[in-house]
């Protein structure tokens, strides 16, 4: 080494995306998170423990599914059925996507989102989960330094799946309370030309509809203004639609894709969406994310990068043979949407009996709570201040609104549908206790000044809220409820 | 793309903008103004020299690129009927319309248009290589003995058939209930269907470290915390590059190297592949000379060298690397203060009676610097079984382990695939008799091969691994050139339907090099492929 100290003094040198934090483990977020890994709840082993509500995960119809996979024993390869097709299927290497699982995907698309739109098997793109989706579009729309907009509070998750490898800004549209946190043109023509004014080339607008964390769709006109504003300025426009099977309730949803088909003067090649399996079917652990572009060549780019991300063929034959199930699909989505309903229905309730209040959602695995009133002052530091009282005295691991870039503090995502009825009930049951008038331990507690958890939990979030957000904290740990939420 | 983000806009837009000029170079697709301009300016001055040619010389070409931006931009936003805006930055005025002055003027906003990156653009071209054609032509006119006599026979797909058949009766033997049965593991629909580890389920990382140690024949153990598991080997080589190099950096390659190595690394970590050329002469042996002169001539030219990659067997190739060898290249990436990525997706299918020498051994048995090693393996290869995407890294450096563990997450292994791997690994009887059974086919295909191409008077490199041969046909190429060498490329698929890898999309130095993949085949078909290579010799 002698001869070349100087220049390898450090001979493990790494990457700069190797050491940064990108992917925003390093946050006192995790601090947060370790809270609940040290102490699960369960209902007889720890009943005292931390009930999980941060992860936007569907459990409510895994039984469903489970005695679907019982019934077609021949959709998985590894049967006595199913072998015969072993093959085709192990050595099956194209990134195109086997023909069966790519038909069956679209096929899905469109009734998940209430067949108002039908879809085109060769433009489904596969990718690792809607997180490699999200990536891959990415690198496929935007160079290094440009940015995409994107309406706030949002999933924290795209923090790293847009912006860490590709080096893509993320830009907030600012939404407020007081609008329903809907995406306003005016909103958006402001943070447009902020980014102008600091010369960021503006690649395009990401979108999640249903909105992660609202749990809100977006109405025709909205989806009509983000459209034109997307065709005046010649920029893309990327929706995030894995929620988009879980519509609960009206207005019925509306997806991108039957404003691009109602009106044939808008330009298709702009317009780009994600899917994924993980959240309309409960299944995020096969890894099953979707590009649909309307544009050739990002159609064409996304299906060689594919490459970095298939899924495996296995899993693509026995998804093709239970999407092409058109009964089974029928059914699981109606009993999915009339279980959240439920769940959803039953835990709004119960909060507002004790004068919580929710944005009114009809969509998602979550509810945005507003908690303001329980400030005693309206930053982020008193909103941190009652998200550890939460956490450590109330045991619930709910994500708090500075997490999603929420410019106003005191609300958080509460996520309903990754536990059982008697689960929920004990969450419901804490909350009450929490906020009720007789208790002055708790909800009095927070108003105070907590020191002890200062030092419990170190909690740095800077200045975001001054600031131009131009480079935005990067919060979130790997098992935080944040970063699983959109996988 | 800088480390540490920078509190003010300015700095951030400053920062953005270097960082574009900085990829865009590195990709090569940097029309950059100053070089462009000089190379304009000077025929230029010439035409117009006598009289103030420096001048006027000067003056023209800029006029010319006034107008021609006025041209562009007019032409810039389409009428919003326009089929396809992208396309008009793409392939038509490549050079000017992806250079990094125009990102500038853009970003104010002067003519907004709804470009695809740069990066997209970049492969939206790549379609035309020998491998995308000759797999084209493969897929709609595939040979088959009985239906198709005269179809495209797939010689340039390194897939192997020749084993599958243990595989299925295994699953057939072994797995008669289905994914949920609680019998295998007490497997549930929340266990396969949630969220897991994205980095891979702690009992596949077990299966697999065992796997591995049998596949090596016992010479080293792995240890499963040191594995990250992804989607393929395709991944976990590029999950490794952005976690050793930056953007703009570059990796020193022996060649001929595996040709997916330029999508997997080059594309979109942005990461430069130096040849270092291995010559016929060495049987395109790894030469430390070739390596120290490739590092110098980077340092030259101001790029950073962050590691030599390397396959092992080596892929075209199929020779193996002497434990020296190894030895050797440590003590290089030591000295030099880089990293090392060996490639061993082929360590199990070896077929000669020369034994593999892990990396991993290596490093047991000697004094090294384990921090800089790290190892790319996977199950397409050694187990045939592409369509699962089985891929993992394997590093000694802890922060490289913590780090992929993050990235993997991009790429994933689907739950339940995973399952039906951990139960089939761990039937260490089976894989026993598998890694036996398929290496005396390779055997057996191999030589069968070789020695008919041999009779046509075609020479094969003496190989031990991988599913293929390397064989010179540079005495049937009509000019010693690598135009010669796609000449024979083209007659191999058009006149003898016979699909090959040239070696320069191997980055071969050496025209007339060529890859035949055997293991796609069956042994009645070798006779009918000889037939047809000797159609094609026999004219030259």
């Amino acid at each position: 080494m002698g001869l070349h100290v100087d220049e390898h003094s450090n001979y493990n040198v790494l990457s700069s995306i190797a050491t940064s934090d990108g992917h925003g483990e390093n946050s006192s977020y995790f601090d947060g998170w370790k809270a609940y890994d040290n102490d699960p709840f369960h209902p007889i082993d720890n009943p005292q423990g931390v009930i999980q509500m941060g992860l936007a995960e569907n459990q409510l119809c895994l039984d469903l599914m489970q005695q679907w996979i019982k019934q077609n024993p021949q959709a998985s390869i590894c049967t006595g059925e199913g072998v015969s097709e072993f093959k085709d299927v192990a050595n099956f290497q194209d990134y195109h996507g086997l023909p069966d699982f790519r038909k069956a995907i679209a096929r899905f698309m469109g009734k998940a989102r209430g067949g108002g739109a039908t879809f085109d098997p060769e433009r489904i793109v596969m990718s690792g989960g809607a997180t490699g989706a999200q990536e891959t579009i990415a690198f496929c729309l935007a160079n290094p330094g440009e940015a995409f907009l994107i309406p706030t509070p949002y999933y924290p998750g795209f923090d790293r799946d847009f912006r860490w490898r590709t080096g893509v800004q993320l830009l907030p549209i600012q939404c407020h309370s007081f609008d329903n946190f809907k995406i306003t043109e005016p909103a958006l023509v402001t943070a447009y030309q902020r980014a102008q004014t600091a010369n960021i080339r503006v690649k395009g607008i990401l979108v999640t509809n249903p909105s992660n964390p609202l749990g809100t769709t977006l109405d025709r006109e909205t989806l009509r203004t983000l459209v034109s504003f997307a065709n005046e300025k010649r920029i893309h426009l990327v929706c995030d639609e894995i929620f988009s099977g879980t519509v609960f309730d009206k207005p019925t949803y509306v997806s991108v894709s039957e404003i691009v088909e109602e009106e044939p003067y808008y330009d298709r090649d702009l317009i780009h969406i994600v899917y994924s399996l993980s959240k309309d079917l409960g299944v995020p652990g096969f890894r099953v994310g979707v590009i649909y572009s309307y544009n050739d060549a990002v159609v064409s780019c996304a299906r060689k990068m594919s490459s970095f991300g298939l899924v495996s063929t296995q899993t693509q034959h026995l998804l093709a043979s239970m999407l092409g199930d058109d009964d089974f699909t029928t059914k699981f989505l109606a009993e999915s949407r009339r279980r959240l309903s439920r769940r959803h229905k039953y835990f709004t309730a119960g909060l507002h009996r004790v004068d919580i209040k929710c944005l009114e959602s009809n969509a998602g695995l979550f509810c945005w709570m507003n908690l303001t009133h329980l400030l005693n002052e309206a930053t982020v530091e008193a909103e941190l201040k009652l998200w550890r009282v939460i956490i450590k005295e109330v045991k619930l691991n709910i994500s708090p609104g500075s997490s999603f870039h929420c410019s106003e503090p005191g609300w958080f995502r509460v996520c309903f549908a990754n536990m059982d009825d008697n689960t929920m009930e004990t969450a419901l049951k804490r909350i009450r206790k929490f906020v009720s008038p007789g208790n002055h331990t708790a909800a009095a507690q927070a108003k105070k000044k907590n020191k002890r958890w200062d030092a419990a939990l170190r909690l740095s979030l800077p200045r975001r809220f001054e600031e131009l957000s131009i480079m935005t904290p990067r919060l979130m740990s790997p098992h935080s409820p944040l970063v699983q939420a959109a996988n | 793309m800088s480390p540490t983000p920078s509190k003010k806009s300015a700095d951030a837009a400053a920062a953005a903008a270097t960082a574009t000029q900085a990829r865009s170079s590195a990709t090569g697709l940097g029309g950059g103004g100053g070089g462009a301009g000089m190379r304009l300016i000077v025929p230029l001055q010439g035409v117009v020299q006598g009289r103030g040619g420096l001048v006027l010389g000067t003056l023209i070409p800029c006029a010319l690129f006034y107008f021609l931006q006025f041209y562009l931009r007019r032409n810039r936003s389409p009428p919003p009927t326009s089929p396809q805006p992208p396309a008009a930055n793409g392939p038509d005025l490549p050079g000017i319309v992806r250079s990094s002055s125009r990102n500038f003027l853009s970003a104010r906003g002067s003519s907004g248009h709804a470009a695809v990156s740069s990066r997209a653009a970049s492969i939206a071209r790549s379609g035309d290589s020998p491998y995308f054609v000759g797999t084209k032509k493969c897929s709609e006119d595939p040979y088959h003995p009985v239906d198709n006599p005269d179809g495209v026979i797939q010689l340039g797909l390194a897939e192997n058939r020749l084993s599958l058949d243990l595989i299925g009766d295994w699953l057939a033997r072994n797995v008669t209930d289905t994914l949920l049965d609680e019998r295998q593991g007490g497997l549930s629909i929340s266990g396969l269907a949630t969220y897991q580890p994205f980095d891979g389920l702690v009992e596949l990382k077990m299966a697999v470290a065992e796997f591995m140690g049998q596949v090596m024949q016992g010479s080293v153990s792995f240890d499963p915390s040191q594995i990250i598991m992804t989607a393929g080997a395709t991944p976990a080589i590029e999950i490794l590059s952005f976690c050793l190099a930056d953007a703009g950096n570059a990796f020193l390659v022996p060649s001929p190297y595996y040709p997916g190595y330029d999508r997997n690394i080059r594309w979109r970590a942005g990461i430069e592949l130096i040849p270092v050329p291995c010559r016929s002469t060495d049987n395109f042996g790894l030469s430390i000379p070739a390596l120290e002169r490739a590092y110098n001539q980077a340092k030259m030219r101001g790029v950073k060298v962050r590691a030599v990659l390397f396959s092992n067997p080596s892929n075209p190739v199929g020779n193996l690397l002497h434990r020296e060898t190894l030895r050797d290249l440590l003590d290089f990436v030591t000295e030099k203060g880089i990293h090392v990525i060996a490639d061993e997706v082929f360590a199990g299918s070896t077929h000669g009676t020369e034994d593999f020498v892990s990396m991993a051994e290596v490093l047991n048995t000697d004094e090294f610097d384990r921090s800089r090693v790290h190892i790319v393996y996977g199950l397409s290869k050694d187990l045939s079984v592409p369509g699962f995407r089985i891929g993992l890294i394997y590093s000694f450096n802890e922060h490289v382990i913590a780090a992929a563990s993050k990235l993997a997450r991009f790429s994933s292994v689907s739950v339940p695939t995973q399952h039906l791997l951990i139960s089939m690994l761990n039937d260490t009887k089976f894989i026993t008799q598998y890694i036996k059974t398929n290496r005396e086919r390779l055997r057996v295909m191999y030589a069968l091969l070789v020695n008919g191409l041999k009779q046509l008077g075609v020479e094969s490199v003496k190989s031990s691994g991988g599913f293929y041969c390397w064989t010179d046909m540079s005495k049937f190429m009509k000019s010693y050139s690598e135009k010669g060498e796609l000449e024979l490329w083209k007659e191999m698929l058009n006149v003898a339907k016979i699909h090959l890898t040239p070696g320069t999309a191997c980055h071969c130095i050496e025209p007339g090099w060529f890859r035949l993949c055997f293991t796609t085949l069956t042994e009645k078909d070798v006779p009918v492929v000889l037939e047809r290579i000797k159609r094609v010799v026999d004219n030259h």
